[in-house]
C-alpha cells in the first residue's frame, strides 16, 4: 500500500518537477497540474512497475483514487 | 502599408548561442564543425556535423519537466525565442491577440519518432508514449512558444525543408506589413544529428564525407563535396515600425522584401539554370525598392556541387552581371554547417548584424575557387563592407526558394 503511494509520488515528482512533500493522498491531479497525458504516461510506468494492466476508469481524481485502483489490480 | 523592423534576435548554433557571440564568431571565422559525438559513426560514411555544444535547457529558461516532454528541436526553438523576446523587450508591450508566432522546422521531432518506433516494435503498442505525437509534430515549436508568451495572434509553422525559416520570416513580414499583427516571433529550428537522418541524407549523396572539420563545409570552393549537417535555432522578433518606435525599441534593421517561388522541377535537385532562385531574389529586391545600393548576399551556399553553381547563376540572372560582381556574397554555412530548417533564421540574423555593424562575415575555407563560382564570396576574412541592403537566400528540397531583403535603418 505505502509502496504504491510512494511509487506514484516518485512518478509525479519525476514528471512534473515538483516537491514530493506537496503530493498527498488527498491531492487532486488537477491541483498538482497533472493532466490526462501525464496520467496516461504515469499509468504505463506503474503497469511496468507492478506487472499489472490498468484500465483507467472515470472518476480517478485524487492520488488516493489511483492508489486504490492499483491495489485492486494487484490483489487480482 | 506598414513598415516592419527587427527588434530582437536569438540564436542557438554550433558557433555559439546568443546574437553577439554568434556574430562575433562568424566575423572572426570560427568554425563550429567537428566529429559527431551524439552517436558512434562506425559504419557511417559521414563523420562530421555542426553540433550545438553544452545545451542546457534549464539554463536556457525551459524547466526540466517541460524539457522531458519536448523534442530537442522545439527546445532549441524555445531557447532562441526566449533570447529574442528578452532582447526585444516586447513581452507585455503588445496586445496578446496582435502577437504572433511563425516558427517552423524542416523535419520536426525525428529523434522522438525513432525512439517511439523502437518502443512500438520492441514492447508493443501499449508502450508508445502519450507524449509521442505532441513531441514529434513539427508545429510544436510554434505551439510551445505561443504558450510561453501568451501570443494569441496569427500562429503558423512553415515546412519547406531548408527554406523553412526564411519562409517563416517572410510570411511574418507580410503579416505585419498587411496589418494582421503588431509583432511576430519568427524563425525555425532543427535537431536531426541522429543516425536515421545522417544515413538518409548520406545515402542521397547530399553530405560531405570529409573527416577534416576545416575542409568539409566548402561553399563555392572547387573541392566541395556536399553539406555538413548541423542543428540549432534562429529566431527574430519582427515588429511594426511605429509600434517599435513608440516603445523606444532597439532596431536591428528593416525587413523590406520577400520572394517566394518554386522550381517545380525536381524533388531534390535545383533547377540547373537557377531560374526559380533568381525569380525569388528579383521579387524580394523589387519589393524592397532596390536601386543599386551596396549589397550583401548571405547565400544559401550549402557546399554541394549543384547548389553553389546554380546559385551563382541565379544571382547573376537576378542582378545582372555588373551588380552581381559588385555584391559582397558569403555563405556562413562554411562556419555553421547547414542548420536545415533553422538556417534561414540564423542567416537572417547574420544579415541584420551585417547591416547594423557594417561587417560582412566571410566564406571560411574558400581556398580553391571554382571557375563556375566566380563572384566575390568574401573568402576567409570578414570585410568592413558597410552594406545598405542585405538579402538572405534559402533553397529547399521540393524546389522551394525563399529570399528575404533587409535595409539598414
Amino acid at each position: 500500500m505505502d509502496n504504491v503511494f510512494e511509487k506514484i509520488v516518485e512518478t509525479i515528482v519525476d514528471a512534473k518537477g515538483i516537491d514530493a512533500a506537496s503530493v498527498k493522498p488527498e491531492s487532486t491531479f488537477k491541483d498538482l497540474n497533472v493532466d490526462s497525458l501525464d496520467i496516461a504516461e504515469m499509468v504505463m510506468t506503474l503497469e511496468d512497475e507492478f506487472g499489472i494492466t490498468i484500465e483507467l476508469e472515470e472518476g480517478i481524481a485524487t492520488v488516493q483514487d489511483l492508489v486504490n485502483l492499483i491495489n485492486e489490480r494487484i490483489a487480482g | 502599408m506598414n513598415r516592419v523592423v527587427i527588434t530582437g534576435a536569438g540564436v542557438i548554433s554550433p558557433v555559439g548561442s546568443g546574437v553577439e557571440t554568434f556574430f562575433d564568431n562568424l566575423t572572426q571565422g570560427v568554425c563550429g564543425i567537428g566529429p559527431i559525438t551524439r552517436f558512434d559513426t562506425e559504419g557511417y560514411k559521414v563523420k562530421l556535423a555542426g553540433e550545438v555544444k553544452g545545451f542546457d535547457p534549464e539554463a536556457a529558461g525551459i524547466d526540466r519537466a517541460q524539457a522531458k516532454r519536448t523534442d530537442l528541436f522545439a527546445q532549441y526553438a524555445m531557447a532562441a525565442a526566449i533570447q529574442a523576446v528578452e532582447d526585444s523587450g516586447i513581452e507585455g508591450a503588445v496586445a496578446p491577440e496582435r502577437f504572433g508566432v511563425y516558427v517552423g522546422s524542416g523535419i520536426g521531432g525525428m529523434q522522438t519518432f525513432v525512439q517511439e518506433t523502437e518502443k512500438l516494435l520492441n514492447r508493443g503498442p501499449g508502450r508508445v508514449s502519450p507524449f509521442f505525437v505532441p513531441m514529434m509534430i513539427g508545429n510544436m515549436a510554434a505551439g510551445n512558444i505561443a504558450i510561453r508568451f501568451g501570443a494569441q495572434g496569427p500562429c503558423l509553422p512553415v515546412v519547406t525543408a531548408c527554406a523553412t525559416s526564411s519562409h517563416a520570416v517572410g510570411e511574418a513580414f507580410h503579416a505585419i506589413k498587411y496589418g494582421l499583427a503588431d509583432a511576430i516571433i519568427a524563425g525555425g529550428a532543427e535537431a536531426t544529428i541522429i543516425p536515421l537522418a545522417v544515413a538518409g541524407f548520406s545515402n542521397m549523396k547530399a553530405l560531405s564525407e570529409s573527416e577534416d572539420p576545416n575542409a568539409a563545409s566548402l561553399p563555392f570552393d572547387a573541392r566541395r563535396g556536399g553539406f555538413v549537417m548541423s542543428e540549432g535555432s534562429g529566431i527574430l522578433v519582427l515588429e511594426e515600425l511605429e509600434h517599435a518606435r513608440a516603445r523606444g525599441a532597439k532596431i536591428y534593421a528593416e525587413i523590406c522584401g520577400y520572394g517566394n517561388t518554386c522550381d517545380a522541377y525536381h524533388i531534390t535537385a535545383p533547377q540547373p539554370e537557377g531560374i526559380g532562385a533568381a525569380n525569388a531574389i528579383r521579387l524580394a529586391l523589387e519589393e524592397a525598392g532596390y536601386d543599386g545600393e551596396k549589397l550583401y548576399i548571405n547565400a544559401h551556399g550549402t557546399g554541394t556541387a549543384m547548389n553553389d553553381k546554380g546559385e551563382t547563376l541565379a544571382i547573376k540572372k537576378a542582378l545582372g552581371e555588373e551588380r552581381a560582381r559588385a555584391a559582397l556574397i558569403s555563405s556562413t554555412k562554411s562556419m555553421t554547417g547547414h542548420m536545415l530548417g533553422a538556417a534561414g533564421g540564423v542567416e537572417a540574423i547574420a544579415c541584420a548584424m551585417a547591416l547594423k555593424t557594417g561587417i560582412v562575415p566571410p566564406t571560411l575555407h574558400l581556398d580553391q575557387p571554382d571557375p563556375e563560382c566566380d563572384l566575390n564570396y568574401v573568402p576567409n576574412r570578414a570585410v568592413k563592407g558597410d552594406p545598405e541592403v542585405a538579402i538572405s537566400s534559402s533553397l529547399g528540397f521540393g524546389g522551394h526558394n525563399a529570399v528575404i531583403a533587409m535595409r539598414k535603418l
